[in-house]
């Protein structure tokens, strides 16, 4: 058992400073389990979320020593505890308080995200039929536990704010679930290239690097999307055969 | 003066796990008003944890399988106290929400002919859980959720109910506050359906997050519901015991589905040596049988670490107890021993089981393709719960409805694996399309007496905060020592001295809650939180102290060291537990109601 100082981010939207907190670290320990210590030791009101302590629902992504993380998942072996461990909010959102963050920004772009829209169904039944590898193709994108920290990390939104202009790769992610859904019939490149912001991205693939669930964001969403979108409305033949067939 | 911000909804659901979504959706196409609520964010609900699968006889791996096996099976779990109604209606609709789920966009894992590939789970005769991996609960929560948001539901998230609002009996209404701000809201509703989920935090080991406090039961219970089968807590066999900051998180079923055996200290795979009576024609007696069941042949019988989760676990703690279990107290459970059998095993592994090799990879530093797992009982879900009405689930109060896992009834004393996914779908629709047609059929009445009681909740909520330089106890200090307790004296094998005690230390912890403190301020504070969701904690864990010491015999969940026989008597008898006319607790006996002929004779026919 050691003792290991954390400096934690304390404060809301009006300004903060980090606090130093000490607590006792034995084997196994994930940063959340040392946040939930010291919350129960000396600090009840420390804000932060969770839910399911093993990677799978998202509610604890912060920056430990600046790294953008999952505190269930990452382990206190895995730092180095003689020195101060900083925990502090993501950045690329509002603070609400503490390591919370004001994340109801993504809720409002999924919302503009045209649905699923599946073809109609197979056999008489109503049932579809799809083929495994159709599954095991969309099930990379289908993976996302909405962590956000793919959000955190894009420059375009944590530097740039481009919140109006810009969905983020998390929503590339979604829009290339749904266009690689074996059932959906809806075209939404349009709205990639005009609401979705998809040209602001200039391929730096941080947010690939620290998705938890190593989904390949930019390789196998964003550049396929992007290519899609120039297939679709830069190709200079299928531009003539638009004029012509007025599709 | 009322410092309270006022919502006005037909239909309010409290709860966005599954049944809660599907209950919004389907109140929502019946043309009414709605509003949601729940304490985290959007999509963040235990449903999202779920692994294994999703139960529907749909027929698609072996044509064999019906509504009526289905049933069957869920009876048998359930060792014959179930609401069979439910179960009844659960088997009939279960294949065709399954089926919906996937027109509203949800990706199933296929069989050859490319239908909807189901897999093996405990107490299932046929392979009957639709499944993607072992990650069934985010494909469900995520397409209800991307569903939903397009309907023009009125989603509160972050934001906690504490107590319902009445006029008479009936309910009218829900006061909450907001955990960002800790400002309180007024949700005026012409009916409310309660889908909180369960109470795992009661205890110490648990899967279950700071979510599971039994608030809707607790919820239910003081607006004067019946709370039914509370002594049926479900442990499940295998959760993590290994690093002890991870004891307790859930190491699917699906583990043993797909062929994982279980072995004690002596390498021996222990579960054959104790199979019941109810279950020996349909378990097979050598492990080639059961290897070749996991792999889908239909003549096999299946292994024994497929019997339901209360045997199992049993079984568990006597390897324990006899000093044959692992190093850090629990067992071995290992897959890695598939790769004999197949030729491309670390692969299939990987596949099918992606999130616990992840989960033991990054949390214990175990590579589960080579290496065995160790595994111990982890309190996991609650059958008991919130009585309801079989075809419409509305409680025992007026316009209080409820679905999912806070809703009884369904499961009987043990609940089969991939029975809660499909649960909460059924359920979760009667439920909407019920408070619905409630809503429209009863004027909402609300007036000065209602404004009071929120009132009443309001000063109630903000007295821990209040009273933070007095000296109480803090928040976090007594729910550690609950859930000691709980664990300690009212866990998987119990008896009446053990019993007893449980019930007088939650009473004593019960008065220390009253000056129970909690400091800072109202703006997000998790201390506060705590100390508001006590006082439900120590609701639900005084029901099941009191039902478990009155049950003197033992049947599924339920084990009494003292009477370790079922009790033909008891087997007719459900355990009621409702708020007395003096605030104490009552707890009454009931006969369980007679099932008709023609669903007595599906059960004989299956047995
Ligand atoms: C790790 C794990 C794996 C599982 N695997 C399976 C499986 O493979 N198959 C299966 O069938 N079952 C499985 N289960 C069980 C199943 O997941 C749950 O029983 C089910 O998801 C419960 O769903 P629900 O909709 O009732 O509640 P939940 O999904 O838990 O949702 C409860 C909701 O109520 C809200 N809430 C609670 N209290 C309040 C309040 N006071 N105010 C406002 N909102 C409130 C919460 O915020 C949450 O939104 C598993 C459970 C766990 C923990
Ligand atoms: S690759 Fe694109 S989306 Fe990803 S972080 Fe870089 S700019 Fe952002
Ligand atoms: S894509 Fe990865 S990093 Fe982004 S929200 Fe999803 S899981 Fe998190
Ligand atoms: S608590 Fe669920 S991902 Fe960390």
């Amino acid at each position: 058992m050691a003792s290991v100082t954390f400096k934690i981010w304390r404060g809301d939207k009006d300004g903060g400073s980090f606090a130093d907190y000490q607590t006792d670290i034995t084997e196994g320990m994930v940063v959340l389990d040392a946040v939930h210590q010291i919350q129960a030791e000396s600090a009840s009101d420390l804000a932060c979320r969770w839910n399911c302590k093993a990677g799978k629902c998202g509610s604890c992504s912060a920056e430990v020593n600046g790294m953008p993380k999952l505190m269930c998942m990452t382990r206190m072996e895995d730092l180095p505890t003689d020195q101060p461990i900083t925990i502090e909010p993501i950045h690329a959102f509002p603070i609400m308080k503490d390591l919370v963050t004001d994340v109801s920004w993504n809720y409002e772009v999924k919302k503009r995200i045209k649905k699923f829209k599946p073809r109609s169904p197979d056999a008489a039944d109503g049932t579809w039929r799809i083929a495994q590898e159709d599954v095991d193709r969309v099930q990379e994108f289908r993976k996302c536990i909405e962590c956000f920290l793919c959000q955190d990390v894009c420059h375009v939104l944590r530097d740039h704010h481009k919140h109006e202009e810009f969905i983020g790769p998390r929503f590339f992610v979604y829009a290339a679930a749904l266009d690689m859904h074996p059932l959906d019939t809806e075209n939404r490149l349009e709205d990639l290239k005009d609401e979705g912001g998809i040209g602001f991205c200039n391929i730096t693939k941080c947010c690939t690097t620290v998705c938890p669930e190593h989904i390949t964001i930019t390789d196998n969403a964003i550049i396929p999307l992007k290519e899609r979108v120039v297939d679709e409305f830069y190709d200079p033949i299928k531009k003539l055969a638009k004029i012509f067939t007025g599709k | 003066m009322a410092d309270y911000q006022v919502h006005e909804h037909d239909v309010l659901v409290i709860g966005a796990g599954g049944a809660g979504l599907r209950a919004a959706i389907e109140a929502s196409a019946a043309g009414v008003s709605v509003g949601l609520v729940c304490k985290s964010l959007l999509g963040k609900a235990h449903t999202v944890m779920a692994e294994g699968g999703l139960a529907a006889a749909l027929g698609n791996v072996d044509d064999r399988d019906d509504w009526s096996t289905h049933f069957a099976d869920t009876m048998r779990g359930g060792q014959y106290v179930n609401n069979w109604r439910m179960a009844q209606l659960h088997a009939q609709q279960a294949p065709e929400r399954a089926r919906e789920l996937e027109a509203w966009g949800a990706v199933f894992d296929r069989t050859k002919d490319q239908k909807i590939l189901q897999r093996n789970f405990g107490g299932h005769k046929y392979p009957r859980l639709a499944h993607v991996g072992d990650r069934t609960g985010l494909e469900m929560i995520r397409t209800l959720q991307d569903h939903g948001v397009h309907l023009g539901i009125d989603v509160h998230m972050e934001h906690t109910i504490v107590e319902l609002i009445q006029h008479g009996d009936r309910v009218v209404g829900a006061f909450g506050y907001d955990r960002e701000k800790g400002n309180f809201r007024l949700f005026k509703a012409g009916a409310v359906i309660l889908a909180t989920g369960g109470i795992g935090r009661a205890f110490k080991i648990t899967s279950n997050s700071w979510e599971y406090t039994g608030d809707g039961h607790s919820l239910a219970y003081r607006a004067g519901a019946d709370l039914i089968d509370m002594e049926y807590v479900q442990f499940h066999p295998t959760g993590m015991v290994w690093p002890p900051s991870v004891r307790g998180i859930l190491v699917t079923e699906g583990v043993r589905g797909e062929g994982g055996v279980l072995r004690n200290s002596e390498k021996k795979r222990f579960m054959f040596d104790d199979i019941p009576d109810l279950y020996k024609s349909s378990t097979a007696d050598n492990e080639e049988e059961g290897w070749q069941y996991t792999q889908g042949d239909k003549d096999s019988r299946r292994p024994p670490e497929l019997l339901t989760r209360d045997h199992v676990a049993r079984c568990i703690v006597r390897e324990i107890k006899a000093g044959r279990g692992s190093p850090h107290g629990g067992v071995f459970l290992d897959i890695a021993w598939i790769k004999e059998r197949l030729p491309n095993g670390e692969d299939h592994i990987k596949k099918k089981l992606p999130s616990m090799y992840h989960q033991f990879k990054e949390l214990a530093g175990i590579d589960i393709t080579n290496q065995p797992m160790e595994v111990g009982p982890t309190t996991h879900y609650v059958m008991g719960g919130i009585r309801v009405d079989g075809d419409s689930q509305m409680s025992t109060v007026p316009g209080l409805f409820a679905a999912g896992e806070c809703a009884a009834g369904l499961h009987g004393a043990n609940r089969l694996g991939g029975n809660s996914l499909s649960d909460l779908l059924v359920f979760g629709k009667l439920a909407g399309e019920n408070a619905a047609k409630f809503a429209k059929d009863n004027a909402l009445s609300f007036g000065k007496e209602q404004e009071e009681q929120a009132d009443a909740a309001r000063r109630k909520a903000l007295a821990p905060i209040e009273r933070q330089d007095q000296g109480g106890d803090g928040p976090y200090q007594i729910q550690f020592e609950l859930q000691d307790k709980m664990q300690e004296l009212v866990g998987i094998v119990r008896n009446q001295d053990d019993l007893d005690k449980g019930v007088e230390t939650v009473l004593a912890m019960k008065e220390r809650a009253k000056t129970v403190t909690a400091p800072g301020n109202r703006q997000y504070n998790p201390g506060w939180h705590t100390a508001l969701d006590l006082d439900n904690l120590l609701t639900v864990s005084e029901a099941i102290a009191r039902a478990a010491a009155e049950r003197h015999e033992s049947r599924g969940a339920h084990f009494r060291e003292d009477y370790t026989a079922k009790d033909e008597q008891w087997g007719k008898t459900t355990l009621v537990v409702k708020k007395g006319a003096d605030g104490e607790m009552t707890l009454t006996k009931e006969a369980v109601r007679t099932m008709p002929d023609d669903l007595q004779k599906i059960i004989e026919e299956n047995k």
